[in-house]
C-alpha cells in the first residue's frame, strides 16, 4: 500500500513498490492522461509533475512518490474548467491524433510556472523531451504562447 | 493514410454513386436521427488523428441542414458499418465525404418528401432550418419528430443533387476537431485505454531473429495469476497486471530457445542488393508515351533511399475477447472489414465470427502494427475464453517488427534539346512492393500468421493498381510536359524486412528524383529552377501552387547567404490528388537544419481549412524527419534501430516554421491532403542542399555521413 496525493486527492495504491509510477496510475489509478510511449524515458508521452516538476512516470518507481503530489494532464483542469494551457491548445487546435498531448501539457504548465512569460527558444527547449509525430510542433508553441500572454493579461 | 483505399469502384452495373455509397447503396447504413434531437452518422473510414470525423460531420450537418453540434459519430465497426475498406490514400474526404453528402442529400430529399404529403405544401417551398421544417405558415415538422428509420431502409437514388458550393454553410468553415477535446483532458479516448471487466494483460515474447523458430520453452514458474500462450513460434504472457505480464514474459524470454539464421541483406550496401535482387524481380511497365526525340544532350542519375518506419508515438495495441466460437476485438486498423478478413484467414473460421470494432489509437501513417497486434490479441485471448486480453507491444516491437517503407532505387534517364528542354524521360523504379496489408489476399498477412504451429506463407507484398495511384512507382512519372516517356518498375520477390504502406508510397522517392533532375537539368540550362518547371507544366493548378509558393518565399528576391539554402519541391499527389508546391530554407552547420517551409496547396474543395493546413504542415513536418534523419538500421538478422535513440525522428527544437496557404475551389472535387506535402518538401530541402553547399545528393537521408559523399 502506498499514499500519496493524486490531483489534488490522497490516494493510497495496491502496488508493488517497484511497479513504475505510470503502470500505477493507469492500473489502480485509473488515470487515461498518463499515455505509454516508450518506457525508456525517450518521448515524453508519461509525463507527470512530481512536487510540480516534470518527471517521465514510465521509469519512476511508485515507491519513489510515497508522500508526494502527482499531477497528471486531469488534474490541470476539467472541460468546464480548463487549464488555461488546454484552453489555448484548444483555440489553436494544437494537435493531431494527440496521443503526446498529455505529457506535453504537463510539462508546459510546469514551464509556465516557472517562467511566465517564455520566450519561442525557452518552450522549444522545455517541449524537447517530448515527441511528437504527426507534426502539430508550431501550433503546440502558439498555443503555450498564447496560454502565456492570457494568463498575464 | 496510404494505400489502395477505394479508388476503383466495382463494375457491377448498378447506377453510380458517389464514393463508398456505391458498394454501401442502404441510407441506413449511413445515418439516422433520433427523437432527442440528435443525428448520428456511421462512416466506414476511421479517426487516425487526421481529423476526418470532423470533415465528415461537417459535410452531414450542412447537406441535412441541422447544428454542428447535433451530429454525433458511431466508430466504424464490423458487421453493420459501411464497408469503406482502408482509410487510407488521401482519399477519405472524396470516399467516405462523397458518399455521405449524396446520402444525406437523399434523405433529407426523403423527409421532405414525407412532410409535403402530410401537409399538402409542395416540396419546393419546404424549408430546413436546424432539422426543423418550415412551410409558409410556419414549422411543420422536423427530423426528430419523424425520426422514422424506416425512411432511411433503402438505397440512396442517384438522381438527388447535394446543395450548390455556395448554399454550404459549415463545409468550408474551420470548424474546431470534435475528438480534441477528449485529448487534452486525458480521457479514455485511445484503444489503450480500453479496460473491460475482468481484463488480462499481455505481452508477446518476440525471437530474437526474422524468421527465427521457437524449439524448445523450459519448464519453470511465472508470477502468480501469469501464464503462457504458445502457438508454434507465437508466444505471448498472461496475467492480470501490466506488471506481472511485463515480468512474465522476460520469464519466458529466457526460457525460449530459438532457431536464429541470417536472413537480411548486408546493410551496408542496400543498393547494390536491390540491383541484385531486381535481376531476379518482377519488372513491368508503368508508361510508354510518345515517340523518341532526338536530343542534343543526356543525364543520368540514380537516387536511393533506405527503409523507413512509421515511429507512431504509441505502440500498437488491441483488446480481444472470446465468446464460443466468435471473437470480438477493439482495433485501431486502418480497415476494419479488411482485418476481420485476415483474422478469419489465420483463424480458418467464417468472417462473421470476427467482430471488429474501431478504437483510436496514436497517429497512423499507413500499415503500421495496428492489424498484427489485433491479431496478437485474439491469439492470446483463445486460451481464457469470456476473459478480455489487452495485448500492447513495446517500442521495440513497434520500430522492429511493424510493416516498414520499402528500401529504393530509381534510376533516370533525362534527354534534352538543344535549348535545355525536356524531351525523353526514362527511368527504373526497384522496389519491394508497398502493400501487405490485409484482407487482399488468400493467405492473411497479419504478422502472427507466419509464426503459428501451421505457419502460412509470407508473400512478398504487392503494388497498389496504377490506376489507384500505384506502389513503388507512385509520383513516377513526371507530371511535366515531356514528349517521350519510357518508365518501368521491378518489384522485388523476395522480402526479407516485410514492407507495406506509408505515408506516400513511393512517392517519397519519385518525387524527390523527378525535382533533383528538374533543378540540375535547370542548372546546365541555365534557367531559374521555378521557370524551368513552369516551362514544362500545362496544368493550370500545378502552375497556380508553384507561382503561390514563389511569392511567399520571396523566391524572386531571394539573396544568397553563405551556409544558407532555399529550394523547391513540387508534386500532384499520385498525379491526380492534392497539389503541394513547397519552399524549403535550410542552414548547413554541422549538419543540415530545416528552418522554414513555405507550402501551397489545393485540395479542391476545402471543408476545413485549418483541417487541410493542419495535414499539410504535418506531412511537411514529417518529410523534414524523414529528409534529415531516417532510416531503419538492421544486422543480418533483426532491426536494429528499435528505439527512439536508434531511429530518432524530429524534436521540438529541430522543426522548421512552416507557412500553409491553401487555393480554394469550392466548385471542385476534394482531393484530398493527408500525403500530398510530405514527398515535395522532402525534394525541396534536397534543392536548399545543393543551393547551400553545391553539391547533388543522392540518398535519403541528408545525414553528414551521405552528404559526404556527394558531388
Amino acid at each position: 500500500m502506498l499514499s500519496l496525493s493524486l490531483n489534488g486527492r490522497p490516494v493510497t495504491l495496491d502496488v508493488p513498490a517497484s511497479v513504475s509510477l505510470l503502470q500505477a496510475l493507469r492500473g489502480p489509478g485509473g488515470l487515461s492522461g498518463p499515455r505509454f510511449g516508450c518506457g525508456n524515458e525517450q518521448c515524453g508521452s508519461c509525463m507527470v509533475l512530481v512536487d510540480g516538476l516534470p518527471r517521465h512516470a514510465c521509469t519512476l518507481p511508485v515507491e519513489a512518490v510515497a508522500g508526494r503530489a502527482v499531477t497528471t494532464v486531469e488534474g490541470l483542469g476539467t472541460p468546464d474548467a480548463p487549464h488555461p494551457l488546454q484552453a489555448a491548445f484548444l483555440a489553436e487546435q494544437a494537435g493531431q491524433c494527440g496521443y503526446c498531448l498529455s505529457g506535453i501539457l504537463v510539462s508546459a504548465a510546469a514551464l509556465l510556472r516557472r517562467d511566465p512569460d517564455p520566450d519561442e527558444a525557452a518552450i522549444r527547449a522545455a517541449l524537447e523531451p517530448h515527441l511528437c509525430r504527426c507534426g502539430s510542433h508550431n501550433r503546440i508553441i502558439r498555443a503555450v504562447q498564447r496560454a502565456a500572454q492570457e494568463a498575464r493579461a | 493514410m496510404s494505400g489502395f483505399g477505394a479508388a476503383l469502384p466495382p463494375a457491377d452495373g448498378k447506377p453510380k454513386l458517389p464514393g463508398s455509397l456505391h458498394a454501401n447503396r442502404r441510407l441506413s447504413q449511413w445515418l439516422g436521427f433520433s427523437a432527442d434531437g440528435r443525428v448520428t452518422i456511421a462512416p466506414g473510414k476511421v479517426e487516425l488523428g487526421q481529423g476526418i470525423l470532423t470533415t465528415l460531420s461537417q459535410i452531414a450537418a450542412d447537406e441535412l441542414d441541422v447544428d454542428f453540434a447535433r451530429i454525433e459519430v458511431t466508430p466504424a465497426a464490423t458487421p453493420d458499418s459501411p464497408d469503406e475498406a482502408v482509410t487510407s490514400g488521401s482519399l477519405s474526404t472524396q470516399d467516405s465525404g462523397g458518399a455521405l453528402r449524396h446520402a444525406c442529400a437523399a434523405a433529407r430529399a426523403i423527409f421532405i418528401e414525407v412532410v409535403a404529403q402530410r401537409t399538402g405544401i409542395p416540396p419546393e417551398r419546404i424549408a430546413i432550418v436546424d432539422g426543423t421544417f418550415i412551410g409558409p405558415a410556419g414549422a411543420i415538422g422536423s427530423y426528430w419528430e419523424l425520426a422514422d428509420q424506416a425512411l432511411l431502409e433503402t438505397e440512396a437514388r442517384p438522381d438527388v443533387q447535394p446543395k450548390a458550393a455556395a448554399a454550404r454553410r459549415i463545409a468550408g468553415t474551420s470548424v474546431p476537431r470534435i475528438d480534441l477535446p477528449d485529448k487534452v483532458f486525458g480521457a479514455a479516448r485511445f484503444v489503450h485505454d480500453l479496460r473491460l471487466p475482468g481484463m488480462l494483460h499481455a505481452r508477446v515474447v518476440r525471437p530474437p531473429a526474422r524468421q527465427a523458430r521457437l524449439l524448445a520453452l523450459r519448464d519453470g514458474a511465472l508470477p502468480a495469476g501469469a501464464r503462457a500462450v504458445r502457438d508454434g513460434s507465437f508466444l505471448v504472457a498472461l496475467a492480470p497486471t501490466e506488471w506481472a505480464a511485463e515480468a512474465a514474459a522476460l520469464q519466458l524470454a529466457g526460457w525460449a530457445e530459438w532457431s536464429a539464421e541470417d536472413t537480411l541483406p548486408e546493410a551496408g550496401d542496400l543498393t547494390a542488393w536491390l540491383r541484385e535482387a531486381a535481376g531476379r524481380g518482377e519488372r513491368s511497365e508503368v508508361i510508354r508515351r510518345g515517340e523518341v526525340v532526338p536530343a542534343a544532350a543526356s543525364l543520368r542519375r540514380s537516387f536511393h533511399r533506405p527503409y523507413i518506419a512509421h515511429a507512431s508515438v504509441a505502440p500498437s495495441c488491441a483488446v480481444a475477447c472470446w465468446q464460443g466460437d466468435t471473437v470480438e476485438v477493439w482495433s485501431h486498423s486502418q480497415g476494419p472489414y479488411n482485418l476481420r478478413a485476415d483474422i478469419a484467414k489465420a483463424l480458418k473460421t467464417a468472417p462473421d465470427k470476427v467482430l471488429v470494432r474501431h478504437r483510436e489509437g496514436a497517429g497512423c501513417y499507413g500499415h503500421n502494427g495496428a492489424d498484427d497486434v489485433a491479431l496478437d490479441a485474439v491469439l492470446a485471448a483463445r486460451a481464457v475464453p469470456g476473459t478480455p486480453v489487452r495485448v500492447l507491444w513495446s517500442r521495440a516491437e513497434e520500430l522492429g517488427w511493424s510493416p516498414f517503407s520499402s528500401a529504393m532505387l530509381v534510376d533516370i534517364e533525362a534527354t534534352t534539346d538543344a535549348g535545355g528542354r525536356l524531351v525523353g524521360w526514362r527511368s527504373h523504379i526497384v522496389s519491394n512492393g508497398h502493400s501487405s496489408r490485409p484482407g487482399r489476399d488468400p493467405v492473411p498477412t497479419l504478422l502472427a500468421a507466419g509464426m503459428l504451429a501451421e505457419p502460412f506463407p509470407v508473400k512478398p507484398s504487392i503494388n497498389p493498381p496504377l490506376a489507384a495511384g500505384g506502389g513503388a512507382p507512385r509520383n513516377g512519372v513526371p507530371l511535366y510536359t515531356i514528349p517521350h516517356l519510357e518508365i518501368d518498375t521491378t518489384r522485388l520477390l523476395e522480402m526479407p524486412i516485410r514492407t507495406s504502406a506509408l505515408r506516400g508510397l513511393g512517392a517519397t522517392l519519385n518525387v524527390w528524383s523527378i525535382e533533383a533532375m528538374m533543378d540540375e537539368l535547370a542548372a546546365a540550362a541555365r534557367v531559374d529552377p521555378l521557370d524551368y518547371r513552369l516551362q514544362h507544366l500545362d496544368d493550370a493548378r500545378a502552375v497556380a501552387v508553384l507561382q503561390r509558393v514563389a511569392v511567399m518565399c520571396g523566391w524572386r528576391e531571394r539573396q544568397k547567404r553563405d551556409g544558407w539554402g532555399l529550394g523547391l519541391g513540387f508534386a500532384r499527389y499520385k498525379n491526380t490528388g492534392g497539389y503541394a508546391a513547397v519552399a524549403a530554407e535550410i542552414e548547413a552547420r554541422e549538419r543540415v537544419f530545416c528552418r522554414r517551409l513555405w507550402i501551397a496547396g489545393d485540395v479542391g474543395e476545402v471543408v476545413n481549412p485549418d483541417g487541410v493546413a493542419n495535414q499539410y504542415e504535418g506531412g511537411a513536418i514529417h518529410g523534414t524527419s524523414v529528409a534529415l534523419l531516417e532510416r531503419v538500421a538492421f544486422d543480418r538478422r533483426r532491426v536494429t534501430s528499435d528505439s527512439w535513440e536508434t531511429y530518432p525522428i524530429l524534436r521540438f527544437s529541430d522543426v522548421p516554421k512552416v507557412a500553409v496557404e491553401l487555393i480554394d475551389r469550392p466548385e471542385l472535387p476534394f482531393l484530398g491532403a493527408g500525403e500530398a506535402s510530405m514527398a515535395p518538401t522532402i525534394a525541396a530541402i534536397g534543392a536548399a542542399i545543393t543551393d547551400a553547399l553545391g553539391i547533388r545528393p543522392r540518398a535519403l537521408p541528408f545525414t553528414p555521413e551521405q552528404l559526404a559523399s556527394a558531388t
